[in-house]
């Protein structure tokens, strides 16, 4: 399907939605293990918990060293606006690291847990010179959208939802091209459902050049020059 | 090689304006993916309760810009009063291959005895029925038309009563989980459209389950961007044999 590099978090199924600080250390070794596995093809996240900040800022620190790992994950164990996860997130900016939080808005009610793009704008807003990606864009994304895009440090991310017509010409239009980023949700969802998102959008080549690759390189890159200092 | 989608829409998707929502900007995004055939019913069948006006435009919309590609599908709500005249009109009027049914958009189960009138007279004319068994992600629903998934499991029975019926079941892989699919399949008059079918190498690991003469090419296009179903013909590894089948020999068979 001519995708260089897979971005990989969390370890082996099944997803953990509340991990303990020991089950964290356990998903982010099955992380590791995977990159030293497929050295060409990956890129790895460290999966964080809000609820286990200590733990979260230990586990940055200990897996930042791998040289492959650029960034870190963040799901549902808690909101990402409590004030607890400022410490992971100071932690994620030293490193220079990428980070990506789980949102979702679903028409049926999100879980206990599950942060909205409006969770994301109030995080952003705490830092305001720190990189965010929403992944998944909340999955409703004519809401997400809008709840992001007076928020110039939140990229959106546009994986896993159904491939339904006009999701990234809204995000560029709305975020500009400059703050879209493509991601697959594989395995659950298809590579050729998501990249059909992008290559059907009705956007200059140009944008769809920095939707697939460039917008979410130079984050990464970030992340591997200051481990090379 | 030929390409039949049997699960395209004419009309506006009701919550959004979509990309080649018109018939001619459709067709030829359909032909610059080198679909040749597309089974094509309308989005105005999901609300609209004149459903006659609803198939007559379908018809005229396939004639006037079809360019040989568009073929119409009919919707019948066996809700409304004299829905038979409906039906009457697709089969010999219109001349249809099938109909489409929107039963959670219609407000009835497959164990309606309605539906089961209408699954009866349908299949005794010899037209195919096809059933959406959902339109949207459940989760990005308007919070005003918060529609369930179709139940299909009453279908086994119904298909044991019902000798010449055939079903295809459209944007299912979603709602349908593995234990009703294996049953389904194994009545082998049910197929299954490949629109919403997720999963890396999602074809691949579906014939683990339903075998290639059971699966059809669809696109849910426009709502749906159809690309996606072209890309998943190439995501997986496929024989000939699989790819006929799947992308039109089992649609031209029904």
């Amino acid at each position: 399907m001519g995708i260089e590099k897979v971005l990989i978090a969390m370890g082996r199924t099944p997803h953990l939605a509340d991990p303990t600080p020991a089950q964290l250390v356990e998903k982010n070794n099955d992380m590791m293990a995977a990159l030293d596995a497929f050295p060409n093809e990956t890129l790895g996240l460290v999966y964080v918990s809000p609820k286990h900040p200590a733990a979260s800022v230990a586990e940055i620190d200990r897996c930042l060293k791998h040289p492959r790992v650029v960034g870190l994950k963040l799901w549902i164990a808690a909101k990402c606006s409590v004030p607890a996860i400022d410490p992971i997130i100071a932690r994620a900016a030293a490193h220079r690291a990428t980070i990506h939080q789980h949102v979702w808005d679903k028409a049926g009610g999100n879980n206990v847990g599950e942060s909205k793009p409006e969770d994301l704008a109030a995080l952003a807003r705490r830092h305001p010179k720190v990189q965010f990606i929403a992944m998944h864009s909340g999955g409703n994304w004519e809401r997400g959208l809008r709840a992001l895009r007076t928020v110039p440090n939140v990229s959106a991310e546009v994986a896993g939802s159904d491939p339904v017509a006009g999701f990234v010409e809204m995000a560029v239009r709305e975020l500009g091209e400059d703050r879209v980023i493509w991601g697959s949700d594989a395995g659950g969802r298809s590579f050729a459902s998501q990249l059909a998102k992008v290559y059907a959008a009705r956007i200059p080549d140009a944008a769809k050049q920095k939707i697939l690759c460039d917008n979410f390189r130079k984050q990464a890159e970030r992340a591997m020059r200051f481990k090379q200092k | 090689m030929p390409i039949t989608d049997t699960n395209a829409h004419l009309s506006r998707w009701p919550f959004r304006r979509v990309a080649n929502d018109d018939p001619p900007s459709l067709v030829a995004q359909l032909k610059r993916l080198a679909i040749t055939e597309a089974w094509t019913g309308s989005y105005d069948a999901l609300l609209h309760r004149d459903l006659s006006a609803v198939n007559e435009r379908i018809v005229a919309d396939c004639q006037r810009h079809g360019a040989g590609v568009l073929r119409p599908i009919g919707c019948v709500n066996p809700t409304l009063p004299d829905w038979e005249e409906d039906l009457r009109r697709c089969d010999e009027v219109y001349k249809m291959k099938g109909i489409r049914l929107y039963p959670n958009y219609h407000l009835y189960e497959l164990t309606d005895e309605r539906f089961k009138k209408l699954f009866a007279m349908a299949s005794a004319r010899g037209l195919l029925v096809q059933i959406a068994v959902m339109m949207e992600d459940e989760r990005t629903q308007h919070p005003l038309v918060r529609v369930p998934h179709v139940n299909t499991a009453p279908l086994i029975d119904l298909l044991k009563q019902t000798p010449k019926a055939r079903v295809m079941l459209l944007n299912g892989f979603r709602a349908v989980r593995a234990g009703l699919l294996l049953r389904l399949q194994a009545t082998r008059r049910v197929w299954f459209d490949l629109s919403t079918l997720e999963g890396m190498a999602g074809i691949s690991r579906i014939l683990k389950q339903v075998p290639a003469d059971r699966l059809v090419f669809g696109t849910g296009a426009p709502f749906y961007i159809p690309e996606s179903a072209v890309l998943k013909l190439k995501e997986s590894k496929l024989t000939k044999g699989q790819l006929d089948a799947i992308q039109f020999k089992n649609a031209q068979a029904l």
